[in-house]
């Protein structure tokens, strides 16, 4: 798997930013599991790429409006098992404060253990549904839009895609090593004139809405930004 | 720049289409044949009808290809549809001797094709000893499976399954359906055209025409099922439903109408149980349609006030995202790729049982406003999720993944 804590293709400080895209495309495992116990151990082996997926991936595959819970693994512990307090235990981690995919295991394993030693039954109670592990493979490619400018991306902005708002608002987290996205990265090149608009980057919680509505909130800070600019 | 890509703009986005072709450039010029056991009728053969010219129009040199069998070879493979979704089917041996023999046949005739093409997708289990038949293969072949095989009949699944291992890959619709097998299995769900005939705006006249055609009321509610006439999709259990709705909205109608398709032999006898359970109740239409009907299918998922789909199978349900994207509610199996799609008190509901269908449509008929939401908020999930669009995305990712090696991720240049 990708080493989490080396950045990889992020836009260089001041240089342009190039615009990427990508698709992701998901991957069954061959890994289910019906109970909590199945799950611990799932989670001991799984590979990393199926971790991230059941973070990120969900942003870019079916669901339903909103999420109730900002990972898979919350969304079944209560949907599959409804086990309140395991979904909100699951649900409280927040991958970005982790330094690589590996924490983010040992993390889930801690609470399940924990959840496990509370309620023996739990152990084998089954779900109502298994949870599927699954993996995904994500192509990158270049869509050859480029911007010197920050008030040139503003511009820009409307017109790319919600996998381009995938790949640089929450991919690059996890390949940023600061864990931020590259929008704010490439702004923080300019010596601290953009910090106001980095701060409300940083402040939006991309896990709950659908990238069309994260894609909006985006333009609508930049558009903000430079309209202040332009007066 | 070409029509036909581009007329998906007005629907699924410009930014959409700009995507498929960057995505498709390094695809350019590859060879692509998609191989399926009919050309006509079923959700297999329409996804190709389309998939297969947009993939041309990114300049992917694909072909669909059709495998001619016979009646011994069809009776076969359906009854290794039935029992890959779980029912205890075994299968004669010199059923399955006709089965490989139709396979030999049909692999030579299209033998130098496939052994050139730099991908081959072979749909379903019909088709699915054509790779041992080229052993000169030089491309990737790939195994699509479009049926719910999360629990098959063991016997059948293994001799199956040595046809299939050989792939590089295969694709199946939900997770829940992977096998094992020592190559990636993609997830991929399937889609619908919003362009195509079935799926397309129509004039109002053209839905107010069926209430004439079908000799239904207009003033009353209308529940429609469109389907082939198969056990999995449980045509007997809708009847079963209606009639227990019956006592509490006795103006009901239901339309139970599907086509066949040409590698279906079990459809006819199963057409003749409908028939003799709706006897004696005018509300009840029963309707055998040709494989042209799909204008007629659209105006009546366009007229009905609820659209059902019981499942009690089901690979995807694509009847399920076609009413979807007309604005309305969905009563459907809580099975397979129905669940990905109806989601309950957003989209529709998911029922077990006859009795459950029958609550859930008397709840809807008590509530247009809920019907009318509902309504909405399906139509824009399948626009988000089921569009071909999609679809073709998804097989573009899948072949560049493919092309490019097994590492989780791909940088292109």
């Amino acid at each position: 798997m990708t080493d989490t804590s080396i950045p990889q293709s992020a836009p260089e400080a001041t240089q342009d930013f190039s615009i990427k895209d990508c698709a992701l495309i998901a991957i069954a495992t061959g890994h289910s599991a019906l109970t909590v116990k199945e799950l611990r151990n799932s989670l001991l082996t799984i590979s990393a790429d199926s971790i991230y997926y059941h973070f990120w991936g969900g942003l870019l595959h079916p669901r339903f409006e909103e999420r109730e819970y900002n990972n898979d693994f919350a969304a079944w512990a209560w949907y599959g098992l409804h086990d309140g307090a395991l979904a909100e235990r699951l649900a409280v981690v927040d991958p970005t404060e982790f330094d690589s995919l590996e924490a983010i295991r040992h993390e889930l394993v801690e609470i399940v253990e924990e959840r496990l030693d509370e309620k023996e039954c739990l152990a084998w109670m089954g779900a109502t549904s298994p949870f599927e592990f699954i993996r995904s493979q994500i192509v990158v490619f270049d869509t050859r839009k480029k911007t010197t400018a920050p008030a040139e991306l503003a511009a820009l902005l409307p017109t790319i895609s919600a996998s381009s708002i995938f790949y640089h608002f929450i991919d690059a987290r996890r390949r940023l090593a600061h864990h931020g996205d590259d929008f704010s990265f490439w702004l923080s090149s300019f010596n601290g004139r953009y910090q106001g608009l980095c701060d409300k980057l940083d402040a939006i919680d991309p896990y709950f809405g659908s990238l069309t509505q994260l894609k909006k909130q985006l333009v609508g800070l930049f558009q903000e930004q430079f309209a202040k600019e332009a007066v | 720049m070409t029509n036909l890509l581009e007329s998906y703009a007005d629907i699924a986005g410009q930014d959409v289409i700009n995507h498929l072709r960057q995505l498709s450039e390094p695809l350019r010029g590859m060879k692509v044949v998609h191989v399926n056991s009919t050309r006509i009728g079923g959700g297999v053969a329409e996804i190709l009808g389309k998939l297969v010219p947009l993939m041309q129009d990114l300049s992917i040199d694909t072909s669909w290809e059709v495998l001619e069998g016979n009646e011994e070879f069809y009776q076969c493979t359906k009854g290794m549809h039935n029992a890959l979704q779980g029912n205890h089917t075994q299968i004669a041996d010199h059923l399955l001797g006709t089965y490989e023999q139709v396979n030999r046949d049909n692999a030579e005739r299209l033998r130098d094709k496939l052994e050139d093409a730099d991908f081959v997708f072979i749909h379903d289990p019909q088709p699915a000893p054509f790779l041992l038949n080229c052993p000169n293969r030089r491309g990737k072949w790939i195994w699509r499976c479009h049926i719910d095989v999360s629990r098959p009949f063991r016997p059948v699944w293994k001799y199956l399954r040595r046809f299939v291992r050989e792939y590089d890959a295969s694709i199946f619709s939900l997770a829940g359906f992977a096998q094992t097998l020592p190559h990636p299995q993609y997830i991929i769900p399937p889609s619908i055209d919003p362009l195509s005939e079935k799926n397309m705006e129509l004039p109002e006249d053209d839905v107010r025409a069926v209430f004439t055609d079908f000799n239904l009321d207009p003033g009353r509610p209308l529940l429609v099922q469109v389907s082939r006439f198969d056990r999995f999709k449980d045509p007997l259990g809708v009847i079963r439903a209606y009639r227990l709705v019956k006592k509490f909205v006795p103006g009901q109608q239901l339309v139970l109408a599907g086509g066949g398709a040409t590698d279906d032999p079990e459809g006819k006898i199963v057409l003749h149980e409908v028939r003799e359970a709706a006897a004696g109740d005018p509300d009840i239409h029963v309707q055998s349609l040709p494989p042209d009907s799909n204008r007629t299918i659209n105006a009546l998922q366009r007229a009905a006030d609820i659209v059902l789909q019981k499942s009690v199978r089901e690979g995807f349900g694509l009847t399920v995202t076609e009413a979807m994207w007309k604005g309305k509610p969905v009563i459907g199996g809580n099975t397979g790729g129905i669940r990905l799609q109806v989601i309950n008190f957003n989209t529709g509901f998911l029922v077990n049982t006859p009795e459950g269908a029958a609550l859930r449509i008397r709840y809807l008929l008590h509530q247009p406003e809920k019907m009318h939401e509902m309504g909405n908020k399906a139509k824009e999930f399948v626009r988000e999720n089921f569009l071909l669009t999609r679809h073709l995305r998804e097989y573009l990712t899948l072949i560049l993944s493919l092309h490019y090696g097994s590492t989780d991720r791909i940088e292109l240049g």
